[in-house]
C-alpha cells in the first residue's frame, strides 16, 4: 500500500490561499491510511469552512490512480467541480496527478505527502517494505528486503552503527539486517549471508511505463 | 616484490604500523592540514584524511592526500560510498593512483542525516564490501565494474577497510570482515577500542577463524580530551563502545585531559600484547598534537 502522510493544515492554507475548493479523496491507500477516505474529506471541508472557505463539493475516487475509472465519476461531478478555483487531492501523489490530468483548466493541489510502499502492521501503523527498485532480490535475504528497510541500502550486512538492534539513524528503525541475521541464525542458514552480492542493477528502476 | 606503498611495507614486513588521522577543515585553507601534518611527521607511517566525517562538509579526503604528498607524506586516502555512485568512485581510484596515492580505505559512510547538510540525498549506489570488490578488480584484474577492461593502466591500491567490533550482531561483525577479506582488503582500521574486554573477545574470534593471517589489522585507539567528548562518544557517535569504567574514569578525573591521555597510553599498551593486532590507528579528534607523546612514551618511536 501506498502510505501517506495529511500535510500540516498551516502549510496547506498557504497553497489554497482562496477558495472556492474541490475536495477529491480516494477510496483504496489513503482511505486506509486515514489521509483522504469519506472521513478526512468531510473533515477538511469542515475545516476549511471553518476558515471560511468555501466548499463546492467533494468526491471520493475509485481509486485515484485508475485514469479512466477517476474521468468516468468525476463527470458526474463537474459542474461542482466548474465552480471551484482550485482542487484539493488528498491521495498519493499518483492520485493528485491522474486528477490533474482531467481536470486541465484548475489548479490542483496535493493535500497529502506520499511516503513509501509499506505494509498496514496494525491499524495506524505503517512500515515501509519496498524502494519500488524494479528487480527484487529479497529471496536472498529471506523475504526481508535491505534495498528499502535499511537507509543505506547495504545489500552485504549491517555498516558499523547498528547497536542493540537498532539502526544508527532513529533507535525508531530495527536494523533490517539484524532481523534478517537473526531469522536465518534460528534456521541454521547463515551461509546465506557469506557470499559476497554484487553491485545491483539500478537501472532496472528507471522504467516508467509498462504496457501489456 | 616491489611494495605498492610503505605502509604495505611495514606490514608485510611485520613490523607494528602506526597511522593517525587527519581531520580535514572546514574551510579551503592548505595551513590546517600542513600544521597539522608538519607536527606529526614521523611519528605515523601513513595518514588517514577522512572523507566529509559524520557526513560534515569538509575538505575533500584527496585535496588533503594532495597536501600530504606535496609535503613527502605518505597518506591514506578515505572514500565512502555516500556521496558518490560507481562511476565517480572508480574515476576518483584513477585519479588518485595517478597521483601518486597509494593507500586507500573505503567505507560506506555515516548516514547523512548525522551532518550539517542532513536533507542531502545519499547516493549508496555500492556498498563499502562491493567497492572494495571493484577496486580489487580494478587493480588485480584489471577490469571496471562493468567488466570492460581498463585499457590505459591499472591503478595499484593497496585496499583498507573499517570494522567495527563493537557494532551488533557480534558474529555478524566477523563475518562482515571475513566478506571485506575475500572481496580484496588488504588492511583493516578498527572503530575506537574502549571496551578492551570485547575487543579481545573479537580478536579471539578472528584468531579462531585464521584472519589475523589474511589481514592486517590495525587497532583503533582514540584519545579522550574532555568530559564532553567523552559523553558525546558515549552517547551520541554511532558505533562507539566507551564503557562506563572509563567513563567514570574520565568524569570523576580533577584533570579529565590528563585521564584520557592515560586512558590510551594503557590501551595502546594492551591492545600490542594481543596477538593478530598488527598495529595501531590513533584517532585524535581536534588533539592530533597528543599524538606524539603516545607514540613516544608507548614505545613505538622511532618510526620504522
Amino acid at each position: 500500500m501506498i502510505i501517506t502522510k495529511q500535510k500540516e493544515f498551516s502549510s496547506l492554507i498557504k497553497s489554497i490561499s482562496e477558495g472556492p475548493i474541490f475536495i477529491i479523496g480516494c477510496n483504496e491507500c489513503a482511505t486506509l491510511c486515514h489521509t483522504g477516505g469519506e472521513e478526512e474529506v468531510l473533515s477538511m471541508k469542515k475545516t476549511l469552512e471553518e476558515k471560511n472557505i468555501k466548499v463546492t463539493g467533494w468526491v471520493i475516487l475509485e481509486p485515484a490512480c485508475n485514469l479512466q475509472k477517476d474521468k468516468l465519476l468525476l463527470r458526474n461531478h463537474k459542474d461542482n467541480i466548474g465552480k471551484a478555483k482550485k482542487i484539493l487531492v488528498l491521495a498519493c501523489g499518483n492520485g493528485a496527478q491522474t486528477v490533474g490530468e482531467i481536470i486541465g483548466d484548475i489548479d490542483v493541489i496535493p493535500g497529502c505527502d506520499t511516503l513509501f510502499l509499506g505494509e498496514v502492521k496494525h491499524a495506524n501503523d505503517f512500515e515501509k517494505r519496498c524502494a519500488l527498485c524494479g528487480e527484487c532480490i529479497q529471496d536472498i535475504f529471506d523475504s526481508f528486503c535491505p534495498v528499502a528497510r535499511c537507509p543505506k541500502s547495504m545489500l552485504n550486512g549491517p555498516c558499523g552503527g547498528v547497536k542493540n538492534g537498532k539502526c544508527e539513524i532513529s533507535s525508531d528503525i530495527d536494523c533490517i539486517w539484524d532481523i534478517i541475521y537473526k531469522d536465518l541464525k534460528k534456521k541454521g542458514q547463515l551461509y546465506r549471508l557469506k557470499e559476497i552480492q554484487k553491485p545491483k542493477d539500478w537501472s532496472k528502476s528507471i522504467q516508467t511505463r509498462r504496457t501489456i | 616484490m616491489v611494495n605498492i606503498s610503505n605502509l604495505e611495507k611495514i606490514l608485510s614486513e611485520n613490523k607494528f604500523a602506526v597511522t593517525a588521522e587527519i581531520g580535514p577543515p572546514k574551510g579551503s585553507n592548505p595551513n590546517k592540514i600542513k600544521t597539522k601534518a608538519d607536527f606529526l611527521r614521523g611519528y605515523a607511517d601513513a595518514f588517514n584524511v577522512t572523507d566529509n566525517q559524520t557526513a560534515v562538509v569538509r575538505l575533500s579526503s584527496w585535496g588533503g592526500c594532495f597536501i600530504l604528498l606535496e609535503m613527502k607524506l605518505e597518506p591514506i586516502m578515505q572514500i565512502t560510498c555516500r556521496d558518490k555512485n560507481r562511476i565517480a568512485l572508480q574515476s576518483d581510484v584513477l585519479g588518485a593512483t595517478a597521483n601518486g596515492i597509494k593507500n586507500i580505505l573505503f567505507i560506506t559512510g555515516d548516514h547523512q542525516s548525522f551532518g550539517n547538510h542532513p536533507g542531502a540525498k545519499g547516493v549508496y549506489d555500492l556498498d563499502s564490501i562491493q567497492l572494495i570488490q571493484v577496486v580489487n578488480d580494478m587493480s588485480g584484474q584489471g577490469i571496471f565494474q562493468n567488466g570492460e577492461k581498463i585499457i590505459a593502466g591499472k591503478p595499484e591500491v593497496f585496499i583498507g577497510a573499517a570494522a567495527n567490533p563493537f557494532s551488533d550482531p557480534f558474529d555478524f561483525t566477523i563475518d562482515r570482515l571475513e566478506k571485506k577479506i575475500n572481496a580484496g582488503a588488504d588492511f583493516i582500521q578498527t572503530q575506537s577500542v574502549f571496551n578492551l574486554d570485547k575487543f579481545n573477545l573479537w580478536m579471539d574470534e578472528i584468531r579462531s577463524r585464521g584472519l589475523d593471517t589474511k589481514i592486517h589489522i590495525l587497532a583503533g585507539i582514540t584519545p579522550l580530551k574532555s568530559v564532553k567528548m567523552a559523553e558525546r562518544m558515549k552517547f551520541f557517535v554511532p558505533g562507539v563502545d566507551i564503557p562506563d569504567n572509563i567513563y567514570d574514569r574520565i568524569k570523576n578525573s580533577s584533570n579529565p585531559q590528563n585521564e584520557g591521555y592515560n586512558i590510551s597510553l594503557e590501551l595502546i599498551n594492551e591492545v600490542k600484547k594481543i596477538k593478530g593486532v598488527h598495529g595501531l590507528h590513533i584517532t585524535a579528534l581536534f588533539w592530533e598534537d597528543i599524538i606524539p607523546d603516545l607514540v613516544k612514551e608507548s614505545g613505538l618511536f622511532p618510526r620504522p
